[in-house]
């Protein structure tokens, strides 16, 4: 503790509070400190599927609002752990996993969306995935059509996810609130079912904010996590530490 | 039973206020025809509640999300009577997170439109009363209290509402905080809730959710709160 003072102390000497950058302050931390990932895309590059307006506050508000959380839990989490405080430790734990979900699970949404111009919004982008999706549903129709019922049978907020498992293969799986699919399977790629997601733009239209986000699915990187590790899927969220 | 005279006698105030307790169906607006659910009208028009609730909100929020609950709640309470008729009772029970969803909406915004109100008529201001009496007892003041229920509805984490309760047993005041819909039941009979899915405040006050709690302590009729209050 006397080098992380030591340091901020330094570091504030030296430099003006505005110059110092995000990383230059995460390492007097003692937590891991993450960080907003840029959007691989403009914010009005999924119009007319999903209006800049949405895409700039999702990002630029509520994603940034569970990564500020998720900081502020962890660094209360890990001051917990050095004290041995374990009734904290508990009851940081749901914090955690509310922001920490919230992070990831919008870290792996911007990824497997893409502009519906793009090559990687079309079908072919995902030959193998394809193949799979026919077997286990038959037809990518009747996939859409449960997965899009999924969606409308969240009763809240929540996401729906199609994921991969080690033994039973491709799965619909609905989370409530913010629940990251984090139990071993492969999340491929995943839809937002909160309100924020699309209320200004669809009102109470939730049906028809769920036929336009099939326009604007990256497929590309779906099939990539399709054929690729849990690890793999969550290495989005390594680079933003 | 005279709870007026009881109230005089403080110790016997948490056992009066508790043997009073009526089904909770007495104290609420919703309302039915011949079993079905219906759309209560507002009682207010759309934009009285400006500028804390947009008329806009208030319209898509009762003409279309409360209507969805209605209309979900009686296709619940049919495929139960379908089912029960045919006696499957596992396809009836199976209709019971739907039923909960859709009859808790029903519920909770019936009681939520009752107990807001604009603020150039009943809406704002503090309780007084035997409920005032009740939140200086049971929260230490009324600034104790608001703080404390801004404090639940910025935790919810997701949809849901929190609410000011009297617990039947006791015969204080709490609050609580519910998950989606589940509307308040058992124990506890529900005075005065607030709305906290994003549907009741995105158009207006988008991700700033903290400034929507603040403002609508404005619009709270607490002359509904105080008759449900004396009522329970």
């Amino acid at each position: 503790m006397v080098y992380f003072g030591f340091l901020t102390q330094l570091l504030s000497v030296q430099i003006p509070l505005e110059a110092v950058s995000e990383e230059q302050y995460n390492t007097t931390m003692a937590a891991a400190t993450y960080t907003l990932p840029s959007l691989p895309y403009a914010y009005n590059a999924l119009e007319p599927s999903i209006s800049a307006q949405i895409m700039e506050l999702h990002h630029s508000k509520h994603h940034q609002t569970y990564v500020t959380n998720l900081n502020k839990a962890l660094q209360s989490y890990s001051a917990a752990t050095a004290s041995g405080n374990v009734p904290d430790q508990i009851a940081l734990q749901a914090a955690i996993k509310f922001n920490g979900g919230g992070h990831i699970n919008h870290s792996l949404f911007w990824q497997n969306l893409a502009p519906s111009s793009s090559p990687d919004s079309k079908l072919e982008a995902a030959p193998k995935l394809m193949a799979e999706i026919k077997a286990t549903y038959d037809s990518f129709d009747r996939f859409k059509e449960a997965f899009t019922a999924a969606l409308l049978g969240i009763q809240g907020s929540g996401w729906g996810w199609l994921v991969k498992e080690e033994l039973t293969g491709l799965r619909i799986v609905t989370t409530k609130d913010q629940d990251p699919v984090v139990n071993g399977e492969v999340p491929i790629f995943g839809v937002d079912m909160w309100e924020h997601a699309y209320y200004l733009q669809y009102l109470n239209g939730k049906a028809a904010y769920v036929q336009n986000i099939w326009n604007v699915i990256n497929w590309k990187t779906a099939e990539e996590r399709f054929q690729g590790t849990r690890e793999e899927a969550f290495k989005v969220l390594k680079s933003q530490l | 039973m005279s709870s007026t005279l009881m109230r005089t006698v403080p110790a016997l105030r948490a056992a009066a206020r508790a043997s009073a307790a009526k089904p909770a169906a007495a104290a609420m607006g919703t309302s039915f025809v011949r079993g079905k659910a219906t759309l209560p009208d507002l009682p207010y028009d759309y934009p009285a509640l400006e500028p804390y609730i947009s008329g806009k909100i208030m319209e898509l929020h009762h003409k279309k999300h409360h209507q969805t609950y209605v209309t979900g709640l009686n296709t619940a309470l049919e495929t139960i009577e379908g089912a029960k008729s045919k006696g499957d009772l596992t396809k009836a029970a199976s209709v019971a997170p739907l039923l909960n969803f859709h009859g808790g909406g029903h519920v909770n915004h019936s009681l939520f439109w009752e107990n807001l109100a604009p603020a150039s008529r009943e809406g704002g201001g503090e309780p007084d009363g035997a409920l005032k009496k009740a939140i200086d007892e049971d929260f230490g003041g009324f600034d104790t209290f608001r703080k404390q229920m801004n404090t639940a509805l910025a935790g919810i984490q997701g949809s849901g509402w929190a609410w000011l309760v009297k617990d039947k047993q006791s015969g204080t005041l709490g609050l609580v905080t519910r998950a989606n819909q589940d509307p308040v039941t058992g124990n506890y009979v529900p005075l005065m809730g607030i709305d906290a899915w994003e549907h009741a405040y995105y158009l207006q006050y988008e991700n700033r959710k903290a400034e929507y709690f603040d403002a609508i302590w404005n619009v709270i009729n607490w002359k509904t709160v105080a008759s449900r209050f004396d009522k329970s």
